[in-house]
């Protein structure tokens, strides 16, 4: 094994020149010849069918070039895709341009096209459609009440799914509890807002019968695939290009009916077409996340020994299905356990729909919910039992000796040391002076809260037989005439950086310099296969095909190099890009000139290749699952409801680290999400289904004010599931966050008898339950 | 994002603005900063035909203190007004108020005259000229005339001005030496105007009030002058129990904005708390 | 109705003459006029600050301001900032602190960044956050941001 140079150090990211410049080129930067530029009607209406729509002034007005709608289009593009595999699932047909009824606000109506984007957006005011309004439900819980109004009417009732995972008797261990505690859970929608919003480029070459499509996307390859179903054109005359793209956050993990638009458009006008998503479209029509409704019931000893665990829940899925909108409870499901041995788990999903947009993967994805629900449930148990949290935590945890571990939804952990996390996070934060500190600052009136949140979290998604469309990842490494290398990843980095880690892997195994290594992903033309950026696998499924791959090339290499040096690869050394015969220093050959021996292809062992590539496809034979433990101090104004985050300290476990400042990144921006989610973030629609927050004027991310000071440090369980042993990194903090927030506030609160209050926590809401007094 | 197209006049004097502004009629509208207009525009929640930009009438864009008169042209922008050292030597309050708009992008464009005359009831500027009592000064081809601070808000986006008319300043008098002032918002998070804004002018003789003017932006569709809290408190010895009592009164009969950002009635609380809480932070800075 | 005005802008240091509908908004006539597309596009209510441009020396958000009103002016944009001589101090901080990730906040965020330097040349932790109120990063959960403002605050000042 070649010595580490570059993994587990600081090296600076190599995507970012071009970022600060201003000089990469994001969809709606691209500069094209002759592009024509879409604009879409959308209903302003929850729910209504359409009687009429007249396209004729808009038509007519100078510089248009087309205005469609849905009975334009008719059949000649299928159904926006759904991939998550149920068999009770009902799957609504997913126009890309709504046919005779709208189900939400925002559906795309019609699409005016002219030669500029002004031109296209005033167009849309000379469009009248005739409405008739239907009645509408937003309200998940009425939706699935008997008599609700129908989102679709060729169903007896909203329901769109069914799910349940778990194991064991949960009559048996309330029969043996002393103690049962019960909660309700409001998991409110959340939008996921990167900067950069959707955007599509589609371009249709007519002498080549070729299709080329920019998105703004996190799976270049699989909507290459999805693309061809829906437009019935065959997949290998479609080139994806995902170019920068500016954050995801799991909305862009999803095939859209824009994307299938467009590419229509295409084809239709034979040339280009480009269409960028406003940020009021985005709120409208970009899927949301969470979405979830349930309620947890847990069986306790007094000892705090908990017996079994039951959620039931709903989920809000919207109108239509998104490419994995059924998915989500799934994850929910499997991750209620926490990091907890709980013998009897059972959880019910039930779906239903609403006259709102889909609910999708947003970061974190159904697994924010579960942790939110077990580490909300730890500490209403530990408030029930008189316990102190910390030591309920420590009664519960799974020890180290237990992994794998088997849990009781199904999966098996691949490893863990949560008592270690727990113990860092607690000597950093001070743990016990605190306690003091709270006691003596109530005396005063003054209300200090102190929250956990030792989660765990499913990654590196994932064993293909758990994803419904594939969890392998593909990585190309080669080595050209020239001696540099350049690698081809199967996953569609947008600002995790694997310009830069994927290179450090590469660099330190082949002994080149890391500028020598050229990392291409993203373009459906170059990278052969693939899946995409998403269930932060990136590292853990895609660094490690790259990783594999690399082995592979080594290996050639040094069998090119044995052949040249004649001598047997057991006499050979490799050290610093340069394999060497042992004991005899001077007699060596570097890697570049193996890569030009490798293509020169004079010196090559009897009966190999020429070239000196590899690709691997990684197959991960389980999950990951990083964990960790976030303490939270708040003090609350319990006059105006405000909340002041004091300290903060995370102890984040993503098994080993390839590049600490990347790792530090993503685990700072998953908490400023995860914690707008507790204190900020809400997406409103009333109950006639109108968006109230239809901008970022009433839906407010976090800003740098609003984030604290916050105190970092890492423990570092290897995963046993790849030969890196990384595990994955891009959700941990949001999913650790929340709940330690929410645990503050509500442990600050408990001199006023308040047990539980559900996101996110606004000042109003702790103003009101402040306001029975101090009891 | 993209607003309905537009005639666009760059009138050279004032007169020339307000004769393009009386030709134009409804279908016209000044923009200072064009950062309460534009918005709207580009939305299409305004679409007016004719767009009288001011930039060059340079006259509207000074500050100056003449006599015991703080006098702010009508295109001095937020971020001139916050660090304008007239400003923050004879009326600090301003300059805090100023400092309170929006973000620093904002505060550079958004003028304190564009600001009175949109009438935003969760604006910050209006607490501020309520408290201090400034005067606006306002033109038309007609002529001129000036108007008191707490005569000119109406409602919601709806002020005394004339279409035909044109804001080209205001003036406050320079509070007397000793005069304390406080300013508390409580910020909609997401877009950062206010919940509730409390602007408090105040001077006391030892622990007495002697007087005080108290403006309050966000609560209600108009932002008001709290004559009743004022009078309660003029006089009176500034205790933490009498400021709390004077306080309680400040959204009596008042017709609070409810939404989803606050109810009606936490709004009122929080005009209550923070009204208090000003007062304590003028006698504190 | 599509009238036109004339306007002349200086862009970065270049003399600008063009036609131009008086409803065209500033960030649309530098990135698709000018193509410097450098400036970006986040929100469509002013608040994210990715469309931040220098415009006479101070930053604004060029998605709330027409063209026209900048004929006469001076304006800066993100590819405005590296020389010949390499990347500007902000730039290279927000490189060396990792202070970007997708990277599409990021060039608002160093003019933002700018501007606060110019009126602050040693802003503390808090008037950091404060001077970047009004831009929105998605991604790093500013942390990382604030320590590249401070690192540019130290090599801007032993720059001087
Ligand atoms: C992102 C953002 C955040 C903001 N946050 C806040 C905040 O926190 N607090 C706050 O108070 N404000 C806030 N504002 C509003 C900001 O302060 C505006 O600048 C201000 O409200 C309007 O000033 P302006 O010069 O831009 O006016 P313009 O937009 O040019 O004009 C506004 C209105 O006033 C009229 N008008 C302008 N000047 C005159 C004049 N001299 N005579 C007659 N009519 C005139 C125009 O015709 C128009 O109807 C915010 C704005 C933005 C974009
Ligand atoms: S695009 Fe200008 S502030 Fe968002
Ligand atoms: S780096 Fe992605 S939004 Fe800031």
């Amino acid at each position: 094994m070649p010595v580490s140079k570059l993994v587990g150090t600081k090296v600076k990211r190599r995507e970012d020149p071009r970022l600060v410049q201003g000089l990469s080129h994001y969809v709606d930067d691209l500069r094209m010849a002759d592009v024509m530029h879409a604009a879409i009607l959308r209903s302003p209406h929850a729910h209504a069918r359409i009687n009429g729509i007249n396209t004729d002034a808009a038509r007519a007005l100078s510089g248009v070039v087309t205005v469609l709608t849905g009975a334009d289009i008719g059949d000649s593009v299928g159904s926006v895709p759904c991939a998550a595999a149920n068999p009770t699932l009902r799957t609504p047909p997913h126009p890309v341009l709504a046919q005779d009824e709208v189900r939400y606000v925002g559906e795309p109506v019609a699409v005016a096209v002219a030669g500029d984007s002004y031109t296209a957006r005033d167009a849309l005011d000379l469009i009248e459609v005739d409405y008739e309004p239907l009645p509408a439900v937003s309200d998940l819980e009425k939706a699935l009440q008997p008599g609700s109004p129908l989102v679709h009417s060729q169903w007896d009732s909203n329901q769109a799914f069914t799910f349940e995972c778990g194991t064991g008797d949960m009559d048996k261990a309330r029969a043996e509890a002393d103690v049962i505690v019960k909660q309700k859970f409001i998991h409110q929608r959340l939008a996921p807002i990167p900067v950069e919003t959707r955007g599509v480029v589609a371009r249709y070459f007519p002498g080549e019968d070729e299709l080329t499509v920019w998105s703004s996307t996190q799976i270049p390859h699989l909507l290459r695939a999805m693309l061809a179903l829906m437009l019935n054109f065959p997949e290998h005359r479609i080139r994806i290009i995902a170019p920068e793209v500016g954050g995801g956050f799991g909305c862009k993990l999803n095939v859209y009916r824009e994307e299938g638009l467009l590419a229509h458009l295409a084809m239709k006008l034979k040339g280009t077409v480009k269409w960028i998503e406003g940020r009021r479209e985005n709120m409208q029509a970009t899927i949301h996340g969470r979405g979830q409704v349930g309620t947890v019931e847990a069986a306790v000893k007094k000892d705090g020994t908990i017996l079994g665990v039951t959620y039931d829940s709903l989920l809000d899925t919207g109108a239509y299905h998104q490419l994995l909108t059924p998915g989500m409870p799934p994850l929910t499901g499997l991750m209620i356990s926490g990091s907890y041995k709980i013998p009897t788990l059972k959880f019910t999903s039930t779906g239903g729909f609403t006259n709102k947009v889909a609910t999708d993967a947003y970061r974190g994805a159904g697994r924010p919910e579960a942790t939110l629900v077990i580490e909300r449930t730890l500490d209403l148990i530990a408030r029930e039992l008189d316990m102190d949290p910390v030591e309920l935590r420590r009664k519960n945890f799974a020890q180290p000796s237990d992994f794998p571990l088997q849990v009781a939804t199904g999966l098996a952990y691949d490893s863990g040391n949560y008592q270690a996390a727990l113990d860092r996070a607690l000597e950093m934060v001070g743990y016990q002076d605190l306690r003091a500190e709270q006691q003596r600052l109530r005396e005063q009136g003054r209300y200090l809260g102190i929250g956990f949140s030792t989660y765990v979290e499913i990654c590196a998604m994932g064993p293909s037989a758990a994803l419904p469309a594939g969890g392998w990842e593909s990585g190309t490494v080669r080595m050209d005439f020239t001696g540099k290398a350049t690698v081809l990843t199967g996953v569609s980095p947008h600002g995790q950086g694997e310009e830069t880690t994927f290179a450090q892997i590469v660099s330190d195994d082949l002994g080149v310099p890391i500028e020598d290594v050229a990392v291409l992903h993203g373009d459906t033309a170059v990278v052969p296969n693939g899946i995409g950026t998403f269930g932060s696998r990136g590292i853990s499924v895609g660094g490690t095909a790259v990783y594999m791959a690399t082995q592979q090339v080594r290996e050639k290499a040094e069998a090119i190099a044995a052949n040249v040096l004649e001598c047997s690869t057991d006499d050979l050394e490799f050290e610093d890009g340069k394999f060497t015969v042992k004991g005899v220093p001077d007699k060596g050959i570097t890697i570049q000139e193996v890569a030009l021996q490798a293509h020169v292809a004079t010196k090559l062992p009897a009966g190999m290749e020429p070239g000196l590539q590899a690709t691997s496809v990684f197959e991960p034979s389980n999950f990951t699952f990083p964990f960790g433990t976030h303490i939270c101090v708040v003090e609350v104004d319990t006059q105006s409801g405000e909340i002041e985050i004091k300290k903060y300290v995370a102890v984040d476990d993503c098994g080993k680290v390839i590049n600490p400042m990347i790792v530090d990144g993503q685990v700072q921006g998953g908490i400023a999400q995860g914690l707008g989610q507790a204190l900020l973030e809400e997406v409103v629609y009333d109950e006639d289904g109108q968006l109230v927050t239809g901008s970022l004027m009433d839906y407010a991310v976090a800003r740098a004010e609003d984030l604290p000071q916050l105190e970092f440090d890492r423990t570092e369980t290897p995963s046993p599931v790849n030969p890196m042993g990384v595990k994955g990194v891009g959700e941990a903090g949001t999913i650790g966050s929340t709940p330690s927030i929410v645990n503050a506030v509500v442990d600050a609160l408990a001199p006023f008898g308040v047990k539980h209050i559900d996101l996110p926590l606004k000042p109003e809401k702790i103003w009101r339950l402040c306001q029975g007094g101090n009891k | 994002m993209i607003p309905a197209a537009f005639d666009y006049i760059v009138p050279d004097s004032l007169e020339a603005a307000a004769a393009s502004l009386a030709e134009a009629g409804d279908n016209g509208k000044v923009m200072a900063g064009g950062h309460s207009l534009l918005p709207m525009m580009k939305l299409r929640l305004a679409q007016p035909g004719v767009v009288i930009d001011l930039k060059r009438l340079d006259s509207l864009r000074r500050i100056q203190v003449d006599g015991g008169t703080l006098r702010i042209g009508a295109l001095v922008t937020h971020h001139q007004v916050e660090t304008s050292s007239e400003v923050k030597d004879n009326c600090a309050l301003l300059a805090r108020v100023a400092g309170s708009i929006g973000d620093p992008q904002v505060r550079n464009r958004g003028t304190i005259g564009g600001s009175v005359v949109h009438g935003d009831p969760a604006a910050d500027w209006p607490a501020a000229l309520l408290a201090m009592g400034a005067e606006l000064t306002l033109t038309s081809s007609g002529g001129a005339r000036s108007m008191a601070a707490g005569d000119f808000f109406l409602g919601p986006l709806t002020t005394a001005i004339e279409a035909s008319e044109i804001l080209t300043g205001l003036s406050v008098a320079v509070p007397a030496a000793g005069t304390r002032a406080a300013y508390r918002k409580v910020k909609q998070k997401a877009s950062g105007f206010a919940i509730v804004g409390i602007a408090v002018c105040l001077q006391a003789d030892g622990d007495t009030c002697t007087d005080v003017g108290i403006g309050v932006t966000g609560l209600a569709g108009t932002p008001f002058r709290a004559t009743a809290v004022e009078d309660q408190l003029r006089g009176k010895a500034l205790t933490a129990d009498n400021i709390t009592a004077a306080a309680a009164g400040v959204a009596d009969g008042v017709d609070a904005l409810d939404d989803i950002h606050a109810s009606g009635e936490f709004r009122a609380h929080l005009a209550r708390l923070n009204t208090a809480r000003a007062i304590q932070d003028a006698l504190g800075g | 109705m599509s009238n036109t005005t004339t306007i002349q802008v200086r862009v970065n240091g270049v003399s600008r003459t063009e036609e131009v509908q008086p409803r065209l908004l500033l960030v649309h006539y530098l990135r698709d006029v000018l193509g410097l597309t450098g400036t970006h596009i986040g929100c469509e209510t002013s608040l994210c600050g990715a469309c931040t441009v220098m415009v006479d020396g101070a930053a604004v958000k060029s998605c709330t301001l027409l063209a026209v009103q900048t004929d006469g002016c001076e304006v800066e944009t993100i590819e405005s900032l590296a020389t010949d001589d390499g990347l500007h101090p902000i730039q290279e901080a927000f490189w060396d602190c990792h202070g970007l990730q997708c990277g599409f906040c990021t060039p608002g965020m160093i003019m933002a960044t700018r501007q606060l330097l110019q009126e602050n040349p040693s802003p503390s932790e808090e008037e950091i956050r404060h001077g970047l109120e009004g831009n929105i990063c998605r991604c790093t959960g500013y942390k990382h941001i604030v320590d590249a403002v401070k690192q540019a605050a130290e090599q801007m000042k032993a720059g001087t």
